[in-house]
Formats: structure tokens, sequence, C-alpha cells
């Protein structure tokens, strides 16, 4: 949970074009700084990875929730057919695995799709329908229609925020605003 | 096939070009026509990240209701009352009302099962294995095609709720621990759709809404009334665009794909055992998993054209659905109506390679008997007239005639359930026990109805939803294009 502060959550700088922000994104992370993201309208890998993003853990999640669908509706279907309600059905064995497959199939989707679009809400902080950010004017009116936004957060130890203002009016942006909590 | 996997990213080969708009006869400078490839650009020119917004976000957010949008609503939802007032004297009557008796026990509600979830198919395939595939195109037309898929499972899931006798106590059906110490019987094919059925239903709904959390952040910030920006805000989860957000959504997106393009397959797979498992000639054969999906794709791109034309006709989207997703739907529906046509014609062999004197007959009285008709109308929707035709690229990219094309499909493949269903299960075994099937105005009322409720439903879709997938379109314009190397940045650095 976000604790609420005061002051100041960091300085956001706004570009007119993918290629300007992760030029400076890319500088930015040279030069050490770590507290950073990157606010674009459409998914921009390259600032991903300029800001040292490369890995994140939705797969492993998807994985692990497959697996517990897996095995929830095989060692149902088993316990259902052996212990709980044991039917003869055209003589077949009460242990048929094979047709247990296709139910447990169908769970093993079911459950990786979930933890897949869940575990990404999760990872992500989301619902979350607070942010600072939504503070800054021309935030909302550009990071999700055609402007791309650079944030150096106030958490970084790099972090003072007459020279910060400086350091990313250097990359030529459209404007550099502070960012109240 | 070959010229579609020809993507925007292609090396210029210019001989093999040449060669291409040789024999395709096609004005070089003609602004739709892509230079690189020959083909027709997937969006047309002069697009900007602000007008794919603003296009795409207006339509929804004008305040402004078309008397054209009220028109069709108001005649959709009548005619989906039919379905409302043919459930409820079913409720009250029990489904001896409907045409189904001995010797055909599975009428009108298992034939529009399987279409409308065939017809959802597409979608699917759209939003997931083309996704995978890296089909760009597929981009301007993946979401409605993925609440086609939504509508069409909530129609084709009403037959099989119906039709249970007692609707009451579908929840019967679930494994559950119920008082009674009764549970479900594992083994058959008509529980494994329970389960496939619902999965499919589910994961496309989750799908479907987690591609419109970025786009429901647009219109959040683009709303002007209150209500609005208050409805779409809940729904938007508090999306801000964090390059972090994105990645872990992109790599979301693709399992998901890779998750729904199985899943897919075994949906119709599934639905084909109901069949195949029984003895029944006409069904007991192993060849109606593959038949099966490839009919329901090509039953699906069917849908989705019938759909497309009107909707870039009305609300002006030819900028962003351009001729070549016409031209591309044409394709994948000739490469899937090839399958079907080589399933139909398996079946026919079979029934004589088999030397089964009853699967001979259940052909012959398919194709010469009194219901021989349908399998003619089937052949001809189906095989005879698209097969044939949508070899032309010339008549693939017209628009009045693949909205033709279209409708005539999906009756095509209507006809198919029903000469399934129907042909295979009014002769059997015994002379003595043959009969007919005729549907009652309760079938035809209840069909008809859930016409009526996929009309509606997709008619509030697409004046409350973003039906184009903003953020898709944006990846794919000129201007995201990264230029490689940094000019030295003065100043950088403290």
């Amino acid at each position: 949970m976000p604790v609420a502060r005061e002051g100041i959550y960091g300085v956001v700088a706004e570009f007119e074009t993918p290629s300007d922000l992760v030029r400076a994104a890319q500088a930015a992370y040279q030069d050490g700084w770590r507290r950073m993201d990157c606010y674009t309208p459409y998914p921009v890998e390259e600032a991903a990875e300029a800001i040292g993003f490369h890995k994140n853990k939705v797969p492993l999640v998807t994985v692990i929730g497959g697996l517990m669908g897996l095995c929830a509706m095989f060692s149902l279907e088993t316990w259902i057919s052996t212990l709980a309600y044991p039917l003869n059905i055209a003589g077949r064995p009460t242990y048929s695995w094979p047709a247990f497959m296709i139910p447990a199939y169908e769970w093993t989707i079911l459950w990786a799709g979930l933890s897949a679009c869940f575990g990404m809400l999760a990872l992500n902080g989301l619902p979350s329908l607070y942010h600072p950010l939504f503070n800054a004017p021309n935030f909302r009116s550009g990071a999700t229609d055609d402007k791309f936004f650079l944030c150096l957060e106030a958490l970084d130890p790099k972090f003072e925020v007459s020279e910060t203002i400086a350091y990313l009016e250097s990359f030529g942006p459209n404007s550099v605003v502070e960012v109240e909590y | 096939m070959t010229m579609l996997m020809l993507g925007e990213g292609a090396a210029p080969n210019t001989k093999r070009i040449e060669l291409a708009m040789a024999t395709r006869d096609i004005k070089t400078q003609d602004p739709k026509i892509d230079p690189l490839t020959g083909e027709f650009k997937v969006i047309a020119p002069g697009q900007t990240f602000k007008s794919v917004t603003a296009k795409i976000a207006d339509i929804v957010l004008t305040p402004r209701i078309s008397l054209g949008w009220m028109a069709f609503v108001a005649i959709a939802g009548s005619v989906a009352m039919l379905l409302l007032v043919a459930v409820t004297w079913l409720f009250l009557k029990g489904t001896g009302i409907w045409a189904v008796t001995q010797p055909v026990g599975w009428g009108f509600a298992i034939i529009n099962f399987v279409w409308w979830i065939g017809i959802g198919h597409a979608g699917t395939l759209i939003s997931a294995i083309l996704l995978l595939f890296k089909q760009g195109w597929r981009n301007s037309i993946n979401r409605f095609a993925e609440a086609m898929t939504i509508f069409a499972v909530v129609c084709a899931a009403v037959f099989p709720l119906i039709h249970i006798g007692r609707p009451w106590l579908g929840y019967w059906l679930l494994p559950l621990p119920l008082s009674m110490n009764v549970w479900p019987q594992f083994r058959s094919p008509l529980l494994w759709d329970v389960f496939a059925v619902s999965t499919y239903a589910i994961i496309s709904v989750v799908f479907w809404y987690m591609g419109m959390i970025p786009d429901f952040g647009t219109l959040r910030d683009r709303a002007k009334s209150k209500f609005a920006k208050y409805l779409y805000g809940m729904v938007a989860l508090g999306w801000r665009g964090s390059v972090r957000h994105w990645m872990r959504y992109e790599t979301a997106s693709l399992l998901l794909a890779g998750l729904a393009t199985p899943l897919v397959l075994s949906v119709h797979s599934v639905i084909s055992f109901d069949f195949a498992v029984a003895v029944i000639p006409g069904w007991h054969t192993t060849i109606f998993p593959p038949y099966f999906v490839a009919g329901a794709i090509y039953s699906g791109f069917a849908m989705v054209l019938t759909l497309a034309i009107p909707l870039r006709h009305f609300f002006h989207l030819e900028t962003l659905v351009t001729d070549r997703h016409i031209d591309n739907m044409g394709k994948v529906m000739l490469g899937t109506g090839l399958i079907v046509a080589y399933g139909y014609g398996m079946e026919v062999f079979m029934s004589w390679y088999s030397a089964s004197h009853w699967e001979f007959f259940m052909m012959w009285n398919r194709m010469f008997g009194p219901m021989g008709w349908s399998y003619w109308v089937l052949i001809f929707c189906n095989i005879a007239f698209p097969l044939t035709t949508l070899w032309s690229r010339k008549l693939r990219t017209s628009i009045p005639f693949m909205f033709l094309i279209s409708i005539i499909v999906n009756t095509g493949m209507w006809f198919e359930r029903f000469v399934i269903v129907v042909t295979s299960m009014y002769r059997d075994f015994l002379p003595s026990s043959w009969g007919t099937y005729r549907a009652t105005k309760w079938d035809y009322m209840t069909y008809v109805g859930t016409l009526g409720l996929f009309t509606f439903l997709f008619l509030m879709f697409v004046r409350f939803l973003p039906m184009i997938p903003m953020n898709e379109i944006k990846m794919m314009l000129p201007a995201a294009k990264i230029t490689p190397k940094a000019k030295p940045v003065a100043g950088a650095g403290d």
C-alpha cells in the first residue's frame, strides 16, 4: 500500500517523440539515476530497456497458476471418480485418466490465463486510482494520447529539485514540471 | 499467403516486387498501396498519434446519439424480445414446444450452439494466433473481433442451458458438493463441453478487458462529462502508461495469446467429440475435430466481415480498417474454406471406403434423400460459390461482394451444422424408426432472437467501448519508430 507522503514526488519532463524520450532515459540511467520511470501512450520497449527494466515475473506467475489449475482439476476428477462417486460406465475403469486430461487441460489454461491477467495487475500495483503524477497539469492530456514522459523521482539519492529540473531541461523537452504528492 | 507474410518490415526486394506488381496489375502511384510490398497499406497514410486517439475515442465520447444507431438498437432490441418470449414459453411448457423428438433428439438448440461458438472462434484467432504470428494488420480489427467472440459465446451458451429441460438446475453440471452427494461423470464429452466452453468464455472476457485497460485510460483523460470520467476512470484501474507496466502488460498479452491458441483449438475439438464419440453414422468419424475447427474459423471470419464492412462505413473508419484487411480476411476464408472442402470430400470418401452399409446409406440419404436440398445449399454456400470467387483479388477487395459472400458463408455454415445434426439422425439404422424433422415456430423464434441479442450487444459495444485498440494502432505508425543514434546531448550529466 502506498504510504501518504508530503512534498515532492518527482520531476517530470514531457517529450514530443519516443526517440527523444529514449535518449533522455538512456542518458539519465547512465548518469546513475535509478528511481525513474517513463510514461508512454503505447508500449515503448526501448524505453524500458533504457531504464534497466529487462525482465518481469508475469511468466513465473502464469506457470504457477497453470500448474495449480492442472493439479486442482486432475485431483478433483480422480477423487470424484474413484472415491466419492465411482460409476461403472460401460465397464471402463473408475480411474480412466485419459478422459480426465481434457477438463484438466482446460483448467490449466483457465488458471494460467487468470494468473497472467491478475498477476500482471498485481505486479503493476493496479488498481490504484490515485497517483501523484495525475497532479501534473500536462500529464493526463498527454501520457495516454501522444506525449512521452520521463519522471525522475524524489526518492533517488541524486534528486535535488532545481538541479534535477536543469538536468532534464538539458535534453530539450517540451516542458519540465514538479510533481507533488 | 506468401504476399501476406511480407510484412511492413520486409526487405525491399525490387525484382520480386516488380514481378508481383506486373502480375497483379496495380497502379504504383496509388497512395493506398505500399510500394515496398505491393500490398494495400494496413493504415492509410497521414495518421498521427493525435488523429488516431481523436478518431477512435470520439466515437465513444461524443454526447450526440445518432438517429441511425438508435434505429438499429430499436430493431435489434425488438428482435431480441423474440428470444425472451420464446424462452418464457419454453420454461412454462418444456422442450416439447420444439421439434426435437425421436429419432432427431438434437435439433436447433445444438445446431445454433455449434454455429455461434464457431463464429466466436475467429475473434480468438485474430486476437491470439495472428498476434503470435506477428500479423500487424490484425491490430485494427482485433478488438471488435474479440467483442464478437464474447457476444457469440453468450448467444451460444443460451442454447444448452435452455435445452437441459430444467434450466434452474443448470448448476448440477458443475462439480459442486451438493447435499444429494451426486457428482458429474468425467468420461462424457458433454461434461468436457462444460469446462471447455466456460473456460473459453472466461478467458475471452479477461483477454478483451485486459486489452481495453489502456484505452479506458485514454477515455478517462479525454472525457468531458463527469459521469464518463468517473466510469472510465473506474474501469481503467488507474492506468498511467508506465513503461514498467507496459512491459508486464505486453508479456501478459503474449502469454494470454499463447494460452488462447491451444484453447480455441480445443474448444471446437471438444464440441466435435459430442458427435464423434457417438456411434451414429455421419458422426462417428475422426476427421471431425480439425474439420470443425477449420469450419469455425471460416464462419467466424465471415461474421467479422459482416460486422466490419458496415462499421467502417458508418463510423468512417476506412483509414484504419483498410482494403488490406478485407483482402486478408478473404485470403484466410479461402484457406480455411479449402480445409472445410477437404473435410466434406473425406466424409464422402470414407462413407464409401469404410464399406459400411449404414455409412453409405447415410451419405446417399444426406445427398439425395428427402432433405437432400440442405446438403446442396451447404455445398453451394460453402464450397461452390466462395471457393471459386475468392481467388480473384478484384473480388476480394470489392466491398459489396465481400459483404455478400460473408452472408452466404454464414448461411452455409449454419446449414453444415443442420446437415450434420439432422440428416445423420432422421433415418438411422431401422427403417421402422425413421422420421423427419420440422422446426417449429418456437425454434425459429429462439434462433432469430439470439441474432437480435447479438446485434444489440454489439451496438452497445461500438457506442460505449473503444472498438479499435488505440495503443496497438499507434505502435504501427511511422512516428513510433525509434531513430537509432542519439545526437550528443550538450550538458548531460552533472
